[in-house]
Formats: C-alpha cells, structure tokens, sequence
C-alpha cells in the first residue's frame, strides 16, 4: 500500500492545493460536518455535560489501564474469546495471518478499521494469498484506488462522484459497460450487490473496535451501513482488532460516549447500527462466527502514558477535529502522509511513527483552537501540538534559520533597552522602504510573506517613541 | 517475556504508582456498581411520551412505525406492509415464542418460514428486546429466538415492540439485560438498530439502503 | 473595581509598537475617556507568544517574568489584542510551579489583564463610546481572542455604539484567517488558501471596512486585500472605537 510521507509534507501541501479535484471535493466536506454536529449538538441540551463526563471516563480507565485490560481479558476468555497481545505492527499482522491461514482462509471481508491502516494489513494478507475485501464503501473505493483513507470516518471524502464511477468501470469489467452510473445511488447499488458476494462467502471477518468494554469482555463497533456486521456474523471466525486504549469500565460507561461520538462525527443521535460482541457463538446459536479473535495493539501507546501527551489517548475518532481544521479542510487528508489526519493526526502520528519522522505536523497549526473546542474528549490539541514543538525544540529539529530568528528576537526582547533601538531603527527602515504607499511588496527574508500578499509598513516611529515624545 | 507482560508491564510503569490495592478496589467497585451518567431528559416521560419520540426519530431517517393496540394484529400488519413495499408475500422469523404464537393465518396468503435469514429471504420479523425511545432505536439481541442475520440480511426488516419494552433511554435496557442474563454476562451480539441501512460515502450524499436493509418498519404494540 | 481613577498598564504589544502605534494611541484614547490613567511601563517588549508557540520555553518564561516585573502594581493591565491578552491571562501561570512565588503573580497578573474591548464592557461597564466612524463593517474574530478569552459580543456591543458604523456579519467571522504567528510564513500554501476563503466571505457582505481586534490577522488580512487591488479599508477596533479615521487603514498611504 501506500508509504509513509509524513516527511514530504510540504511537498504533499503543494500538490494538494494546486489539486482541483480535491479542492472542489473538500469544499463542503468541512461545512457539511460542521452543520451536522451544530444541529446535534443543540438538539441535545445535555451535549457540553456529557463531553466532560466522556473525559473523565477516558481519565479513569487510563489510570488504571493495566487492570482493566486484565479484566477485559479473563472476560473475554471465560466467553470463549481470544486475546492476542501484539506490541508492534508486525506482531499484530503475524496474529492475524495466523488466525487466517488456521481457517484456511482464502478471501477476509473487513470493516472499517483505523488500526488495519496503521499495520498495513491488506498489503501483508495479499503477500500472503489471502485476499481482503474492505466493505465500508468509502474503504472499498480507497481500496481499489490503492489509495489510504483521507478522513477518519469519512474514507472517500477526497473524491467526487466521477471520480468514483471511473474506479468502477475500471475494475468491475464484469459488468455492462453500457451501465448508466451518472447518479450516486446507481454506484451504492453495485457496490451493494459485489459486496454482498463477499458477505457471504468470507471465511473470515476482520473488523476494528470502537471500544472495549473491560465489564463484559465485549468489543463495540459503530457503522451507518451494516458494513461491519455483515463482515463479522456471516464468516465462522471475526477478529477485533483494537488499540489498548479503547479500553472502557462499563456497558453504561460504554453508552454515555457512545451518545457524543455519533454526534460530534456526523450529527447522527446514533449511529445506525450500533453492535456489541461478545465472544462466538453460544449454545442455540443458530447464525454468528463460532471463534471470536481480539487482538490487542500497543505500538506506542503505552509509551504515552503518564507523558503530557496522555490526553490523545482519550480519542474516540470521531473526526470531529478534522472537520473543525481550517488546515485539514485546506489539504486534505493524505497531505499529512500517514493513517490519521488533522488535528488528531498531527498529535499521534508523531507519537506513532517518531517526531523525527513527522516534525511537520505539529507545526501546520495556526493553533486556531477550533479542534479543542469541538473534541468531545476534551482533548487540548493545540497544546499537545505545542508540546510536540517543544521535543523539536529540545532535539534541534526545526530549521536553523527559523530557530536563529525567533532566537534572536527572544534574545532582543530580553532586553528593553536594546529591543528599543533595534525596533525604531526597523521601524524607520521599512517604512522609508514603503516610499510613501503604506505598504511593501517585497522584504528580504520575509519572501514567506510577500509571495501571497503585501506587508503594511511600520508608520515610521514605534509607540514608545511617540510616547515618549508626546508625554515631554 | 510474552507480549503481553511486555505491554503490561510498560502500563505499570508509566502509571502513577498508588497502594496496589487501593486501585484494584477502584476498578473492581466501578465495575460492579455500573453506575449510569447523565442520562439526557429527551426520552424521559409516559409511554405516549416515549412513543412520539421514538416514531419521531425512526421516521426522520427513513424508517416507518405503526402502533396497534391488539397483538394480534401483527400479522395483517405485516402482510400489508410486504403488499405495499411490493414484496413477496414471506417472511423470515426466528424461534422467538411471542411470534410464534401470533396468528399468522391473519396475514392471508402470508407464508413465515422459520431461523437464520438466508441470501435469497427479502423480508424479516423481529421481536425487539426493547426500544430507545432517546434516539430511536431497536435493541436486538443475538440466539434462536432472534437470530443475528434476520437484522442485516434481508432488505426489509420488520420488528415486533412491546411498549413495555420501549424505554426513555439505553441505560434502562441494560438494566433488563443483566436481569435476564445476570451480572457482566452478555449474549454474542447486541445490535442496536435506528433505522435502514445507509451511506454518505460517495460526495456526502445520503443514500439508502448501503449494505443492511433498505427498510425498516417498527410495530410498536401498545 | 477602584474608586479613584484605575491606573491602567498598557501592554504595547509588539506589533503595535513597531507596525502601528496609532492602535495604541487610539487604546490609550478610549481608556482615558473611561476615566483611567494610563501610563506604559518602559521595560516591556514582547509578551512571548513567539517563543512559546514554536516550543522554547525557557525564552518564553523568560519573558514572562519581565512581563510580570513590569506590571506590578497597576490595577490592570490592557493590550489591544487578544493573542497577546491570551498569552498573558492563559499560558503564564503554566510556566510556573503551583504554590511558588513566580506562580502566584503570574495569577495575579492574569486577573488583572484584558484585551481593550473586554476590559471596557466587562469591567468599565462602558455601554456607548461617543465616536463618530462612517463605515459599513464587517468583524474578524481572531482565534486567542475568542477562544482563549471569550470575546465575541463585546466589540460588537461597542462598534455598534459607534454614530456612522453599520456591521454585516460574514459567513465564518470565527474562523482562523490563516496568520497563526510564524505559520503564516512557514506554510505560505495553506496560509494562503485560509485568507482567500476569508477574503472571499469579507468580500460578500459588501463591506468596505474590516475591523478585527488584532493586529496579526489584521496585517495578514491587509496585506492580501491590497495585493489583490481591493478597496477594502482594514482598521483595528481600536482605532474604530476611538473615532480615529485621520490614520490611514493599515498598510494604506495617506
């Protein structure tokens, strides 16, 4: 699949703002979101209250992380269950593999999972003979884009219908190619009928999880279409696959998160189909998987803990950041290289893959504070963002020339005295520059500024100046 | 070292250290008391009450509710509403007893076949576990009463509510589940249900069905 | 609040100082109008933010203890914008170890700062101002300033007082205008694809003024409208609020 290209930001930005089709496409992404979780959001009068108990929920369970995994675990075996420990990417796609080659699995239908992103599954199932099928319709487009997914619960956000319908014809060449595919729901039809073929005859379901609930040892997922249950009742085996943080005490701690996260994602009260499993089937089952497989992914989160990052790991995924960011809407998803984009993104890619690796995320923030205004978690995004500038002050990872300017003015404004000379000389400088027109089209050292707009010039004398002068 | 002492050891570490057993109690208090949040008013209120909401909900995404006030009712009910969908005159239930007793006979020329949904089955009935007044939404749980396929396979799903079982909001439901099945035990599947199957996936435009049923059609029997 | 006339500190902030003094002026105006005695203490120069937000502590906290030191004993502290008013009110106590000295005035400080707008409604009461400013206007709300401090009605509250200024809000005033301090210059692409949406949501509701109360957003906004060849005046809220139309709009000649 796609790699890594956190390092090539800029160079992502540049070609993402010069792409028309993703710009016209992300156009009314962003409103479309925003309106949605406004009107949820003041449909239900208890909505703010409830954030602040989402938080503390999250706080509480990773407090005690430990112990509620233990208790996940025994709950999840005494329903017959199985729990596999995966520290690294590798580890968790060796599990799967495993799981899959036991049920001599030749095709895995799978539902929407951030964590099957960030392990780069498919490509490993695939090396591996065995062929994975994404149902979420947004993943099944990606999919056969060999694209990543660009927004958190909205994969094909990037895209615009045409877009799709040519994806289609290309790959779906057993079919008409007189069909008329003009109108979106002529698409979610095909899809429809391919993928239902694949319901029905995976051996094996792969799907994420939206929590975990330590209480009964039962994974939730969340879907609109029925995707995920479809993927995970028709084969003998499901597997979950879920990062250790999405670790919660109880089925009622599990509800009242469950009520802000349809809500800050799309504006749903609920999402569709709402589903909590429990291990395969029962006695008198006459339908559902008969082995029940989780698989519980570290890969740098433990590392988090007990940092001032911990607050990330209360993310629910929502994606009600990205939808808030003025930058994300800007570029889109996949400028930002990696599995999660936008505010969130820019917070744990860093923690994922290296801040070395990804040192321009938590820098293409103007720090607006929309993504904290929205989170349902409460998580302090810019300050996170913030911190993670810090590491690279500390490592020396920003450019030289930015770290020896901003140095030099800490340096400057450390001392009045100076600071004032150095500013009237500036002052008088550049607005002797401006000639008269109030403004410069060209600053040396400043060509960040003047490619795209001009800089108005000083008025000739700083306020202390004037100050001075007007008050003797 | 497994992974799994690896991963738990690295839990501990990072974690603020307190008296070991003081933490355990915590964990294992919260999880014995499950004690509810803040449960929103919007549910909250008398069976009529909660009847508005809920068809007020279902109905603003597509699905359609009637209420009737005799039981018996139901199978005409259905039979009508397989009719008016242009649906074959069939369909799929579970070994749940509440619908095996209804008089099918009312429903005409209304052939019920019985177990888990099959590719080919294009309607099913369901008896609900309860519904959620607080955002419209059917609770279904997993067994031969009310097999799992019959929520996602068939393109109309019909369910069967008793207005006992339609509750303001979740939390009273779980309550009902643990009487049933006792303290941190639960069935294979709760699928939570709050309308047909949809997608926004392509432009953002809603379209339905996307995988699950293109309809859904709540009898709520008072 | 004192009884006798309130000795205002006024935080400059550096880009009044050094790009528009005429804001500071116009601050000081409206303050003393309010019955407060200004005075500007010499030794400050920059509140920190810069440092702050591209991750050097030390140089910020730095700053913040001069900060600290060279507004002791005013009973407030005003700066006409709300960035510089968030850093101060915000972030400075969290450079400082709670219960220690250097802790506690950074509180202090904190609750006796304000951005000029905020400070003359919450805490003057000031209902009108008595200026006289023709312009049909739109307002920018600048990110600190809002989220950080809550200003939202309170410029409004006083601009519509103002004999002559006719306010049209735009479509997504709250949203970043795409300046964000260095970003604006580290990023140029996107800084540039946020200010043109901007531009484009001030241009629809026909105004020919733009008011905002920072100077940062104010400058970037500017700048971008005279490349672009628009006649739109850009004034800071200040300078509006004080009837201060001798001052050409910012990055305008007279």
């Amino acid at each position: 699949m796609t790699e890594m290209s956190t390092i090539t930001f800029k160079d992502n930005v540049t070609k993402a703002l010069a792409d028309d089709k993703l710009q016209f496409a992300m156009t009314e992404t962003g409103p479309r979101f925003i309106a949605k979780r406004t009107k949820a959001r003041e449909a239900l009068p208890e909505f703010d209250a409830l954030r602040d108990q989402a938080r503390d929920i999250k706080d509480h369970v990773l407090d005690h992380l430990d112990i509620y995994l233990e208790t996940y675990e025994a709950k999840v075996k005494e329903t017959g269950g199985h729990v596999h420990w995966a520290e690294t990417p590798d580890d968790a796609r060796a599990a799967v593999l495993e799981i899959c080659r036991k049920a001599n699995a030749k095709m895995v239908t799978k539902g929407k999972s951030m964590i099957s992103e960030e392990i780069d599954l498919n490509q490993h199932l695939a090396a591996n003979g065995i062929v994975p099928v994404e149902t979420d319709l947004g993943e099944y487009i990606i999919q056969l884009r060999n694209e990543r997914p660009s927004h958190i619960i909205a994969p094909a956000v990037h895209l615009t219908r045409d877009q799709v319908e040519a994806d289609f014809r290309r790959v779906h060449t057993h079919l008409d190619p007189k069909r008329d595919l003009t109108e979106i729901p002529a698409l979610v039809e095909e899809a429809r009928a391919i993928l239902r073929q694949k319901y029905l005859t995976a051996d094996v379901g792969i799907t994420g999880a939206n929590f975990l609930i330590a209480e009964t040892g039962t994974s939730i997922i969340v879907t609109n279409e029925g995707n995920g249950d479809l993927t995970q009742t028709l084969p003998k085996v499901h597997i979950v696959l879920a990062s250790i943080e999405k670790l919660v005490p109880t089925l009622e701690d599990a509800t009242t998160i469950l009520r802000v996260l349809a809500r800050s994602a799309t504006g749903q009260d609920f999402s569709n189909y709402t589903t909590f499993s429990t291990g395969g089937r029962r006695p008198g089952d006459p339908d559902g998987p008969v082995e029940y497989h989780v698989i519980l992914l570290d890969n740098g989160r433990a590392n988090v803990l007990g940092t001032e990052f911990q607050d990330m790991l209360r993310c629910i995924r929502c994606g009600a950041c990205l939808n808030h960011c003025p930058v994300y809407n800007a570029v889109g998803g996949h400028a930002y290289g990696w599995v999660y984009p936008g505010p969130i993104g820019s917070v744990v890619t860093p923690a994922l893959v290296g801040i070395e690796n990804a040192r321009h995320l938590p820098n293409a923030s103007t720090f607006c504070g929309r993504c904290e205004e929205v989170c349902p978690m409460r998580i302090p995004i810019p300050k996170m963002l913030r911190h993670w500038r810090e590491k690279e002050f500390e490592r020396h990872l920003q450019p030289t020339s930015m770290r020896w300017g901003l140095g030099l003015w800490a340096w400057i404004a450390k001392r009045p005295a100076l600071y004032r000379k150095a500013t009237a000389l500036a002052s008088r400088v550049l607005a002797n520059q401006a000639v008269g027109k109030g403004r410069l089209k060209k600053v040396p050292l400043a060509s960040g500024w003047t490619e795209f707009r001009d800089l108005p010039a000083p008025q000739g004398k700083t306020f202390h100046q004037m100050w001075k002068e007007r008050r003797s | 070292m497994s992974a799994r002492e690896m991963i738990l050891g690295r839990v501990r570490a990072k974690l603020p250290k307190g008296p070991e057993g003081s933490r355990r109690e915590a964990v294992e208090r919260r999880l014995a008391e499950h004690a509810p949040h803040l449960i929103p008013a919007r549910g909250q209120g008398d069976i009529e009450h909660r009847i508005r909401v809920f068809t007020e909900m279902m109905l603003a995404v597509g699905g359609t509710v009637e209420a009737v006030d005799d039981i018996n009712e139901v199978p005409h009910h259905v039979a009508e509403y397989l009719r008016g969908g242009n649906l074959p005159a069939v369909v799929r239930r579970g070994a749940d007893a509440l619908l095996a007793r209804l008089p099918w006979h009312r429903g005409g020329a209304l052939e019920v076949t019985e177990g888990p949904a099959v590719d080919a089955d294009r309607a099913s009935i369901s008896h609900a576990f309860a519904g959620i007044a607080e955002s419209g939404t059917i609770v279904q749980i997993s067994g031969a009463d009310n097999p799992t396929t019959l929520n996602f396979l068939p393109e109309a799903h019909i369910v069967v509510l008793e207005a006992a079982d339609l509750f303001a909001s979740y939390e009273e439901a779980w309550t009902k589940l643990r009487a049933r099945l006792g303290e941190g035990n639960m069935p294979r599947t709760v699928n939570m249900i709050s309308g047909p199957s949809r997608t926004a996936d392509i432009e953002q435009t809603i379209v339905r069905p996307a995988h699950g049923p293109k309809n859904m059609h709540v009898i709520i029997v008072r | 609040m004192p009884e006798s006339s309130p000795r205002v500190g006024l935080f400059v902030t550096c880009l009044v100082d050094m790009f528009r003094p005429s804001v500071g002026f116009a601050t000081v105006k409206l303050l003393e109008d309010a019955g407060c005695t200004v005075e500007v203490p010499e030794a400050q120069t920059c509140c920190g933010q810069p440092a702050y937000n591209s991750g050097d502590r030390a140089n910020a906290r730095a700053l913040a203890l001069q900060v600290i030191e060279a507004f002791k004993g005013y009973d407030y502290v005003v700066a006409p914008s709300g960035s510089c008013g968030g850093m101060m009110v915000k972030h400075y106590p969290e450079f400082f170890e709670p219960g220690s000295t250097e802790h506690d005035e950074a509180l202090d400080l904190a609750r006796r700062t304000h951005e000029i707008t905020s400070f003359l409604t919450r805490v003057l009461k000031v209902e009108k101002v008595g200026a006289q400013f023709p312009a049909r206007a739109t307002y920018h709300d600048s990110c600190s300033g809002l989220r950080e401090l809550g200003i939202r009605n309170e410029p409004r509250k006083l601009l519509a007082s103002v004999d002559g200024v006719s306010l049209r809000e735009m479509t997504d005033a709250e949203v970043c205008c795409g300046f964000g301090g260095t970003f604006c210059v580290k990023y140029p692409g996107i800084s540039d694809k946020m200010l043109e949406k901007k531009i484009r949501h001030i241009e629809a509701t026909g105004a020919d003024t733009l008011i905002a109360g920072d100077l940062g957003c104010l400058m970037n906004m500017a700048g971008k409208l005279k490349r672009m060849g628009s006649p739109i005046k850009v004034r800071h809220v200040a300078e509006v609020l004080a009837g201060d139309h001798e001052t050409p709009p910012i990055a305008e000649a007279k």
